[in-house]
């Protein structure tokens, strides 16, 4: 120590020590504290924005699930049914039973006279109640003859008067529902035959023009068609293209631009491979419209590139010393890679997938183009058949005039979360089952 | 095993090929068209699958311009049979049908739709002329002889007599064929009550007269709300200053939570539409191939349907859906027509 004649405070000033005044290390403490804060409060934001959704589809959408049922007496005479007495189902079928049904509702209420109140009397139950009147009679024959007391639906505006959404103190001229109808539904309701009941039509039944008829089965059905399209074409696909990139291929420029290209693809707007399908599948090839199997191929070629990046990254995640190990073993390139690389890696390109498929589903804009976004009733039975897709669905039904159809729009948003979420879950079960680290 | 996976994976995307490679002959009627004929023609399609034996059509909205266009892409069964338009078909598209063979085409009138200007209930009825619904949307109006770019931001500016609130009209974009039937219904009428423009009408011609009456403004008065008219209907809830346009059957729907404005003196009612009465009304359509008739099965069981008093009449059910009908005499002579599969002539 030469400089012993500094002074001690001299030597203080030019030597920066760290200075722990409360004050500073109160500030580094805030700032921590703030940021912590910051990230609380994002997370809060987004799980509130979550929380709103939920809430605003649930709220919408659970009085979709209950149907008002209402009791009717029906006077199934043979003379009207099966007047030669044959039994014959067919014979049963074709009698007229819009008059059988709308007959007994009408001698609920004998003053009913004029043609417009019989009008309005009739409109008060669903137009597929003679159907649902039939189907009784066919399962219980021994009924001809009797009175019947068969339940049957009532029309989308009662059904929602019922639940309440729209209200009665209302001028007449404000509402769907008039006074003669309040009159008569009140009629029934006193005496007990007015129900509330789980509401199967909407997984039983296809899209319809009628909210109370309308159904996301046919949805859920083409759905499933397209997804295994998808899945079909573009596993084995993805799955092959990331092995090959990731095991086999050169380094060179060629790769690189490969791999720069199926980056790009991945960001590419849905609309465009509805383009391409429209362009390649339908004029090129001649493929039906509005089929499951060419919106499969079309949201495959969406999903490939999802696929190939999680795949790729799967395979860069097993240690290259599980290679060398099998090459030094005398295993060759092919056999290490499918007997020790591919096991490894599949849990995170099944979860790759998975999330792919899971974009898929919910996915509209490309079946625009080659015509999936239709009105179909019937279920579609095959690849080949015209059907439509759960979000298409809740499209078609948010457009819609009537008024039961809003409830309706936001219980399908309901079955299309549940499937999202399953799907998810497999996603993050498969990862948590089977996922191994180095 | 995982040979294995990717054999079966293989197998089935091959099998998978192989389905689509065998495109049969369809026994489903295909209809494309306008979204506003599209729930009356899904209604009607639903009873005709229930009635008869046939499969139920399959209906895809493409918009009235997109629906002619695939429409008129040729004969065969990958093309749409029938095509639903809410104006009628042009003369460059007949041209177009008739150079891809589509020559015989059959136009079935169904009934008319009125176009309504809506608003909150909470907000008093507008009671307006063409000329003011002209004067609160053009792009350019006349003031004191001379056109300028539209002034006005409030109703009161256009006539004292209308409430004192901002212009703010919420409405279907250009592609839609609602917002082609205002301003041909509404927007060009209400030019012409203008001395100036209807001189330049005569003096420069159509084109020049359009280019004025069928320019909508867009310094935010008029907002385009898309094509989905439950959208605009909840904007109005929320918003009681602003008027929406859009079909009559969703203002049928939503009576209880709109009103709609009086124009030129008359209510837009089922039966001021059905009369003539109100200005602001169209006539819908649908076109059928006439080749295609007796090779895709059930094409005239189901035009028999669309023009059963059943359903296009007086009572039928399509009035239920909003769907305004036709005089009884035309109502006769588009069944006969319909029938005998009657080819159009421009």
């Amino acid at each position: 120590m030469t400089d012993m004649t500094t002074p001690k405070a001299e030597r203080a000033a030019t030597i920066r020590r760290p200075d722990l005044s409360a004050a500073r290390i109160n500030r580094r403490y805030g700032a921590e504290k703030r940021f912590r804060a910051y990230g609380l409060l994002a997370i809060g934001a987004a799980i509130a924005m979550l929380a709103i959704l939920l809430f605003s589809i649930v709220s919408k959408g659970y009085s979709a699930f209950v149907q008002t049922y209402v009791q009717l007496e029906v006077t199934l005479t043979e003379a009207e049914i099966d007047p030669d007495r044959t039994g014959d189902p067919e014979v049963i079928r074709n009698a007229n039973w819009r008059k059988i049904t709308f007959e007994s509702l009408r001698a609920e209420f004998p003053d009913v006279k004029s043609r417009s109140e019989t009008r309005q009397l009739f409109g008060m139950i669903s137009g597929n109640a003679p159907i649902a009147v039939r189907d009784y009679v066919l399962d219980n024959p021994d009924a001809i003859g009797t009175t019947a007391s068969i339940w049957v639906k009532v029309s989308d505006d009662i059904d929602t008067f019922n639940k309440g959404f729209i209200d009665r103190n209302l001028e007449e001229d404000d509402r769907r529902v008039k006074d003669n109808e309040i009159v008569w539904f009140d009629t029934l309701d006193g005496q007990g035959r007015v129900e509330a009941k789980f509401n199967t039509t909407l997984f039983t039944s296809g899209d319809s023009r009628e909210p109370e008829q309308a159904g996301v089965l046919g949805a859920v059905v083409g759905s499933l068609l397209t997804l295994i399209i998808t899945l079909v074409l573009s596993f084995p696909i993805g799955v092959m293209a990331a092995v090959y990139l990731e095991e086999f291929a050169p380094k060179n420029r060629l790769t690189d631009l490969i791999e720069v290209n199926i980056n790009n693809l991945a960001a590419v707007p849905s609309i465009v491979f509805g383009l391409l399908g429209l362009a390649v599948f339908l004029n090129f090839f001649g493929l039906p419209r509005s089929a499951p199997v060419v919106g499969g191929m079309v949201l495959a070629l969406m999903t490939l590139p999802t696929i190939i990046i999680a795949s790729r990254a799967a395979l860069k995640a097993v240690p290259p010393s599980i290679r060398e190990a099998a090459l030094g073993l005398g295993a060759s390139r092919l056999q290490a890679v499918t007997h020790h690389v591919l096991p490894l890696a599949m849990p995170g390109m099944l979860t790759g997938t998975i999330i792919g498929m899971a974009q898929a589903l919910g996915e509209t804009a490309p079946l625009l183009m080659i015509g999936m976004v239709a009105f179909i009733v019937d279920i579609p039975s095959g690849f080949t058949d015209p059907a439509t897709v759960l979000p298409v669905q809740i499209f078609l039904w948010a457009d819609a005039p009537q008024r039961a159809f809003v409830e309706r729009t936001s219980a399908a948003i309901m079955v299309l979360l549940t499937f999202l979420v399953c799907m998810n879950l497999l996603a993050v079960l498969l990862r948590k089952r089977f996922e191994r680290r180095w | 095993m995982f040979n294995k996976t990717f054999a079966v994976a293989a197998a089935a995307a091959v099998a998978a090929m192989s389905i689509t490679g065998a495109a049969e002959a369809r026994d489903q009627i295909r209809i494309v068209g306008s979204s506003t004929v599209f729930p009356f023609a899904t209604t009607v399609a639903e009873q005709f699958g229930k009635k008869t034996s046939f499969k139920t059509p399959v209906i895809e909205s493409t918009g009235s311009g997109g629906g002619l266009k695939l429409f008129c892409q040729g004969i065969g069964t990958e093309h749409p049979d029938i095509t639903n338009a809410s104006r009628r078909i042009k003369s460059s598209e007949v041209e177009l049908c008739a150079n891809n063979g589509v020559t015989e085409v059959t136009e079935v009138k169904i009934g008319f739709d009125g176009i309504v200007l809506a608003n909150s209930k909470e907000a008093p009825t507008y009671e307006l002329t063409e000329q003011q619904i002209f004067q609160a949307l053009a792009a350019q109006v006349p003031v004191d002889g001379k056109l300028v770019e539209n002034p006005y931001s409030t109703w009161s500016e256009i006539d004292p007599s209308l409430p004192n609130v901002k212009i703010e009209v919420l409405g279907p974009p250009p592609t839609s064929g609602t917002r082609d039937a205002f301003t041909e219904l509404a927007m060009r009428d209400g030019a012409k009550a203008f001395p100036m423009l209807k001189d330049m009408r005569k003096a420069e011609g159509k084109k020049a007269f359009r280019a004025i009456s069928d320019t909508v403004r867009e310094d935010g008065a008029f907002v385009e709300a898309g094509e989905n008219d439950n959208l605009i209907v909840q904007k109005l809830e929320a918003n009681p200053n602003a008027l929406g346009i859009f079909g009559f059957s969703f203002l049928d729907q939503n009576a209880d939570k709109l009103h709609g404005s009086i124009v030129e003196g008359v209510e837009p009612t089922f039966d001021n539409i059905a009369a003539g009465k109100y200005t602001i009304a169209r006539s819908l359509y649908f076109y059928v191939k006439n080749a295609h008739v007796g090779v895709i099965p059930g094409m005239s069981e189901y035009l028999a349907e669309f023009t059963s008093e059943g359903a296009f009449g007086d009572f039928g059910y399509l009035t239920d859906k909003g769907l305004i009908p036709l005089p009884e005499s035309d109502r006769e002579e588009i069944r006969t027509n319909a029938a005998n599969l009657v080819p159009l002539s421009l």
